[in-house]
């Protein structure tokens, strides 16, 4: 009998889309002795070392892709009333970088009223009503620059320090600076909520770096990772046997063929195995009391998709996971802006607040870094892209807003200004390449130290610039 | 072995720090200052005011003090910092040194650290002294004690160095596994059982692998990784791009007919220049489109156009001449004599490059086509008539043409202008030229996207009203049934191309002087045919005997790939920061022979595959882990994980499902759900193919470059968006996840199930075993294997007995027509032991 009739007599529709999860706790092996070899392995040598004591162990990164309007959530501008609806002269909008509007746009004032929150009086939108609880713990910084004003460049530009795509990305930096604190999760761990970003996986990509440094994408629907249950049919005893008696063939093969990379191999379908058990735990919020949940918005709209990952990522945090970057697309509002941005803060005001709060009343924001932020701002000019359309704003990369908390970050602070119509960076510049600087530096990393070479040259995140932004250090 | 053999000839070259006896600055040190330390603590630059050419200037030390204390190693901060102690970072920068070199500056403080020489320590000399930019030349074979072992001068130069060190090649791998090993290099599949047994002589076997089609397959996917080939655009959109294949398709081709290299080169780098340049040779230029491209709405146009030829140098100077250029876009090269101009007089022959799409129909397309196409011209106007298409396109041309002379005034008809430019290529020239004017393609294309854009000038409703969007379904439906002939990718040169100029500061906007195209000043000149060199004349010069580079680059590359390494560790760098040769000689044979054989890579191959230092065993050697841990010497062969493709495609081959088709458009093979989801706005469609184009080789995966496909990106596929000149061998939890429990591979797991129980009937558990052991790892298990596997196969059936259910579930075939019982537990055992053979660590390993 041929493949043919093979092909002929089973229909795959009976087996692909029936992958049901078929996992409970392993058994731990008997392979203990090969932990050893594992961490070696998952460094590519021995256990990397930070260049210095870091203030923070963990990031998380809430990526607010395709650019927040910073005018409208961060940093007010009431200058902008006098112009409303009005062009600007040209001599004031030379040196914008646009992307879809000419500098004839009309200048669109910010319908948000702003309030000072805590004690550090931090002026904050009426969009983010829980960050404002929270204002002395964050850091504000209303001076970012990129060179980028696309999406996806702009995007690149944030995550690996180059507009082009190819290079490794800030987690997998880290991973690969620092190596990975959990036994049995990957070390850089992507979420995602929304629509995919423009980056796509270049965003968590490991470009050059050896690929166990990329991040693993913590899926929406199946598995949680790729391909973490046993194929459909196939029970928790049946895979203990099925590894078991892998473990001796391999065993056998190795005393013949005496190769180390195979001593690696057992150790890494240990690590899959454990993999298998832990990954279900960690996304079972049993143990979480409904107080927390609640916090998180995990059971309610629109907040309980954000909700579920910034609970997830605390989750992550504390059992090691060195990098979690949770994308929320998109906030590219070019047209109806007022309604798009009430919408993306409704879904993640409320998880990204709980989260601080959260981390902080367990003790472990002071060992991480949270940083929120998108790739670059919006113009204060505004957009109609279409007939009939309500207003929106370009793409603005000359000075906007990010924010970053814990870790070795002083909070209840502003950091950096923009002129009265928010066109420039007025005081203290930020570029991309110091933020990125900074988060190494916070993580006990140098930038300028933190090299791997690829086609002849060292390559860094940083690319040939950066400096640390000490004002933001604690 | 007597120590002073350490310090014979090359191998100081090659391990300087390695010699034994007295301490010799000149001898010991010097080379590794010069190669290391002196360009930032030389004469140019004193970093941290360290300066370690001169003997007075390195005994004061740098900001910090002293680094040398003669006679005390381990307190002087230069063996700290060398070792990567006290916190401080690591030097040198680029990656530390072997413990031969750190131990030979222990030696040599310890013994007083005298500094035997007058002259200041220079930056090693830059171009003709370099051995990469040296002319090549034949070397003479070298003779060596043992007689017997060498099967071809390749074996000589390997035998030669292994003697120099004392040491003994390994023994020849046993018959199977030498033949496993072979098929994979050559062709990425394992034997079939019928290549087993008609394999005859072995150099017969490498003969008939050279001649298989499947060897060009394997040995486009080295070539598509260094060319970056993708079936995307990348960035944000990502687009698919349908045409690509074609040029694939060509790379297959070509390396199957082993078409000699300097043609394979001068092809893809001016195939368009040629005099009457045929189709064929015209598709070899899509080379030039495995460029990314940026079609975000809003992009700088002129920016990306100018990073699309940025990447075009970048690459041509790697992939064939093994240079890091791309650290002269903005400034001099740091260490290699390549300068900011030489830079751009490369670049400028990628400056005018206009992209065509052409038609390259393969062999029994034209016919139908043409029998089609008058038929399907008139329907596409029947749609476009009952459409009113005409009526409402003209005006909107008009008012688009308008806007492009009047921006800043109509928003949305600005960004319906630029965003065309954007989405469709040549997309703003085509609506400038009048209709009757335009070629059916042109016509079509601009229709279509009419159609699905002219939303982007009206309200919901009008749009609405036009009723476009059934229109668009139509015309798809229209073009899918049309048997359209093959196109390709491919550039030409433009008409009038803006002078190409430097760029200071490596910015797209910062423009210098202009430039004119040329041949890097430290090598040799190029001699064009006419006033000012052209692309074909670059091509002639890459491809030319006199060039240095280009032979060894190209063998380096194949011999990476038969030993896990190159004889030129460093395959994508051989200027001054990449590693010099482990046997310079033997490179330069090779690159020679490779000449002289009229640029016959199959000639290479052929070599390789047939010399004894190929066919040895990779058993580990204890004898030479400690002394040559990274086998640099060859004393064994190197145990290798399969490259993702031949992974997948030797399990698909073993459970018999494999489709061998060679060439065509890339498919689509199952992929969990949801894997597109992170593409921008969940935009990427992946269309699961259909029939056995399933099983087709990892080759014709179609690659999206924001969404690789999961097992090719898990098993080291490079991402195709920068040249990747070798790949990584991970070995890592995900993969075990993905060989485990990917539906796709429990699915070859059943289909070998299938096999073996199908071509044993009526035999027992020994033989069917022995048949699946031979299946996938072309031997017979040991007794010790078979008394696991059993062991395995009775408690496996014991747990399914438990539940009948999922035994019909591992394995949902009736089995009458074995003839056996129908004793479910029995197959369904027999798919459990056909996974642990596709997850065993030797299946994915090549030894």
């Amino acid at each position: 009998m041929t493949s043919e009739t093979y092909r002929a007599v089973l229909t795959r529709r009976s087996f692909l889309d029936t992958c049901a999860a078929g996992i409970g706790t392993l058994g731990l092996a008997q392979l203990m002795g090969l932990e050893g070899i594992l961490a070696a392995t998952a460094s590519g040598g021995a256990a990397p070392q930070p260049h210095f004591a870091p203030k923070a162990k963990n990031l998380i990164f809430l990526f607010m892709a395709g650019a927040p309007s910073q005018m409208d959530l961060f940093d007010p501008k009431p200058g902008l009333q006098k112009w409303h609806g009005q062009p600007l002269p040209p001599s004031m909008t030379a040196d914008l970088k646009l992307a879809f509007i000419k500098p004839t746009a009309k200048v669109l004032a910010s319908p948000r009223s702003f309030s000072q929150c805590g004690q550090s009086r931090t002026e904050i939108s009426d969009y983010l009503p829980n960050l404002q609880r929270v204002a002395d713990d964050i850091c504000l910084v209303r001076s970012m620059q990129t060179d980028q004003v696309n999406h996806h460049p702009g995007q690149s530009m944030l995550m690996s320090g180059s507009p082009l795509v190819g290079r490794p990305t800030i987690g997998s930096w880290l991973s690969y600076g620092l190596g990975s604190e959990s036994q049995n999760l990957p070390g850089f761990v992507v979420l995602s909520s929304g629509r995919g970003a423009s980056g796509g996986s270049s965003n968590f990509s490991s470009g050059f770096l050896p690929s166990i440094h990329g991040g693993v994408p913590f899926r929406k629907t199946g598995d949680p990772i790729l391909f973490l249950s046993n194929p459909a049919g196939v029970s928790r005893e049946s895979q203990r046997l099925t590894l078991e008696t892998l473990g001796k063939l391999n065993s056998e093969h190795l005393q013949r063929a005496g190769d180390p990379q195979i001593a690696s191999r057992m150790a890494n379908y240990e690590l899959a195995f454990r993999m298998q058990a832990s990954a279900p735990e960690l996304i079972d919020f049993a143990d979480e009391s409904q107080a927390t949940k609640d916090s998180y918005g995990v059971d309610e709209e629109p907040t309980s998709a954000y909700g579920t990952n910034c609970l997830m990522a605390r989750r992550m945090v504390e059992r090691g996971v060195r990098v979690v970057m949770l994308i929320h697309a998109s906030w590219d509002d070019h047209t109806n802006l007022d309604e798009g941005l009430k919408k993306n803060c409704d879904i993640t005001d409320k998880p990204v607040a709980a989260l601080v709060e959260d981390l902080k009343q367990r003790g472990l924001l002071d060992e991480t870094l949270v940083v929120w932020g998108g790739e670059f701002g919006r113009t204060s000019l505004g957009q109609l892209k279409h007939v009939g359309d309500k207003v929106g704003r370009d793409h603005h990369p000359n000075g906007y807003s990010m924010w970053l908390a814990g870790g070795g970050i002083q909070g209840g602070q502003v950091v950096g200004s923009t002129d009265e119509l928010a066109l420039k960076v007025e005081e203290d510049p930020v570029h991309v390449h110091d933020l990125q600087a900074t988060i190494l530096h916070l993580m006990g990393l140098d930038h300028e130290r933190l090299t791997y070479r690829h086609m002849g040259r060292d390559f860094r995140l940083t690319d040939v610039s950066g400096n640390v932004v000490d004002r933001m250090l604690a | 072995m007597p120590a002073k053999a350490w310090c014979l000839g090359a191998l100081v070259a090659a391990f300087p720090g390695l010699c034994w006896g007295e301490p010799s600055f000149s001898r010991d040190i010097e080379p590794i200052l010069k190669q290391h330390c002196i360009v930032c603590h030389g004469e140019a630059l004193q970093q941290s005011g360290l300066r370690l050419d001169r003997r007075a200037d390195a005994m004061r030390g740098g900001q910090s003090g002293a680094v040398i204390i003669p006679g005390d190693a381990s307190g002087s901060a230069l063996v700290k910092r060398l070792e990567g102690q006290g916190g401080l970072q690591r030097m040198p920068p680029g990656g530390p040194l072997g413990a031969a070199e750190v131990g030979a500056f222990r030696a040599w403080i310890e013994a007083g650290a005298s500094w035997d020489s007058q002259q200041a320590v220079t930056a090693p000399a830059p171009a003709s002294g370099h051995w990469a930019f040296r002319p090549n030349r034949r070397p003479t074979v070298p003779r060596t004690r043992n007689s017997e072992w060498a099967r071809n001068p390749i074996d000589a130069f390997v035998l030669a160095r292994l003697e120099l060190e004392g040491l003994e090649p390994s023994p020849e791998a046993a018959p199977q596994t030498l033949l496993r090993r072979v098929f994979l290099d050559m062709t990425g599949l394992p034997p079939s059982p019928g290549d087993l047994a008609g394999s005859g002589h072995y150099d017969a076997v490498v003969d008939r692998l050279l001649e298989s089609e499947h060897f060009g397959e394997r040995w486009a996917s080295a070539w598509l990784d260094q060319v970056r080939y993708a079936d995307s655009d990348g960035y944000e959109k990502d687009s698919a791009r349908p045409h690509a294949w074609r040029y694939r398709h060509w790379v297959v081709e070509a390396l199957n007919a082993d078409m000699p290299f300097d043609r394979f080169t001068t092809r893809q780098i001016a195939g368009d220049l040629l005099p009457g340049a045929t189709v064929d040779q015209r598709v070899a230029t899509g080379f030039y489109r495995n460029t990314l491209k940026n079609r975000e709405g809003g992009v700088n146009v002129e920016e990306f156009r100018f990073e699309e030829v940025v990447d075009r140098t970048n690459t041509v100077a790697t992939v064939w001449l093994g240079l890091s250029l791309e650290c002269a876009r903005c400034h001099d090269h740091k260490y290699d004599p390549l300068t900011q101009k030489d830079y751009y007089r490369l670049f400028a022959f990628f400056n005018g490059l206009d992209e065509v799409d052409i038609d390259a129909p393969l062999p029994g397309e034209v016919g139908p086509y043409l029998n089609a196409k008058l038929e399907f011209h008139r329907r596409l106007q029947e749609v476009y008539g009952q459409y009113r298409v005409e009526e409402l396109m003209g005006p909107w041309t008009e008012r688009m043409l308008w806007a492009s002379e009047n921006p800043g005034v109509e928003h949305e008809w600005d960004t319906s202008w630029d965003i065309l430019a954007l989405y469709l290529d040549d997309g703003q020239r085509i609506l400038r030229t009048a209709p009757d004017a335009r070629d059916w393609r042109e016509d079509y294309a601009l229709t279509e996207w009419f159609l699905r854009n002219y939303s982007r000038v009206t309200s919901k409703e009008e749009y609405e009203a036009t009723g476009f969007k059934d229109a668009v379904k139509e015309v798809h439906a229209l073009v899918a049934d049309f048997p359209d002939i093959s196109r390709a990718r491919a550039v030409q040169n433009h008409e009038a191309p803006t002078p190409p100029r430097m760029r200071p500061s490596g910015v797209w906007d910062d423009l210098g002087n202009e430039v004119s195209p040329g041949a890097p000043a430290a090598l040799p000149p190029m001699n064009p045919a006419g006033a000012a060199p052209t692309r074909l004349d670059l091509a002639h010069w890459i491809a030319s005997e006199d060039n240095p580079l280009t032979a060894r680059v190209a063998v380096n590359r194949i011999w990476q790939e038969y030993f896990g390494t190159g004889l030129v560790a460093t395959s994508d760098n051989f200027g001054l920061r990449g590693e010099p040769p482990s046997h310079p000689d033997l490179l330069d044979w090779l690159a020679m022979e490779l000449v002289d054989s009229d640029w016959s890579l199959k000639h290479i191959h052929r070599l390789i595959a047939t010399s004894a230092t190929y066919r040895q065993s990779s058993q580990w050697r204890q004898d030479l882990a400690g002394l040559d841990p990274s086998n640099r010497l060859l004393g064994r062969q190197a145990r290798l994980r399969l490259p993702a493709e031949a992974l997948r495609d030797s399990a698909l081959a073993a459970s018999g499902l494999l489709d061998p088709t060679v060439g065509g458009p890339s498919v689509r093979p199952h992929q969990p759900l949801g894997v597109t989801d992170l593409s921008y706005g969940g935009s990427v469609k992946w269309n699961e193919s259909a029939g056995s184009d399933r099983y087709r080789r990892g080759i014709y995966i179609h690659y999206q470059r924001t969404t690789p496909y999961p097992f090719l990106a898990n098993f080291d596929l490079p991402e195709r968006n920068v040249t990747a000149c070798g790949r990584n061998r991970s070995n890592t939890p995900l993969q075990a996840l993905n060989l485990l429990n990917d539906p796709v591979f429990f699915e070859m797991a059943r289909a070998l199930a299938f096999r073996v129980l199908a071509e044993t009937q009526g035999l027992g558990f020994n033989d069917r075993l022995d048949r699946a052991y031979r299946l996938c790892l072309v031997r017979g298990p040991s007794d010790s294997e078979r008394d696991a596997m059993h062991e395995y196969f009775v408690r496996q059936r014991a747990m399914l007995e438990q539940d009948p259910g999922t035994a019909r579930e591992w394995f949902p075939v009736e089995m009458a027509w074995t003839g056996e019982s129908s004793d479910p537990t029995i197959p369904a055992a027999w798919v459990g032991i056909s996974r642990i053979l596709l997850n065993m660590d030797e299946f994915m390993t090549r030894e």
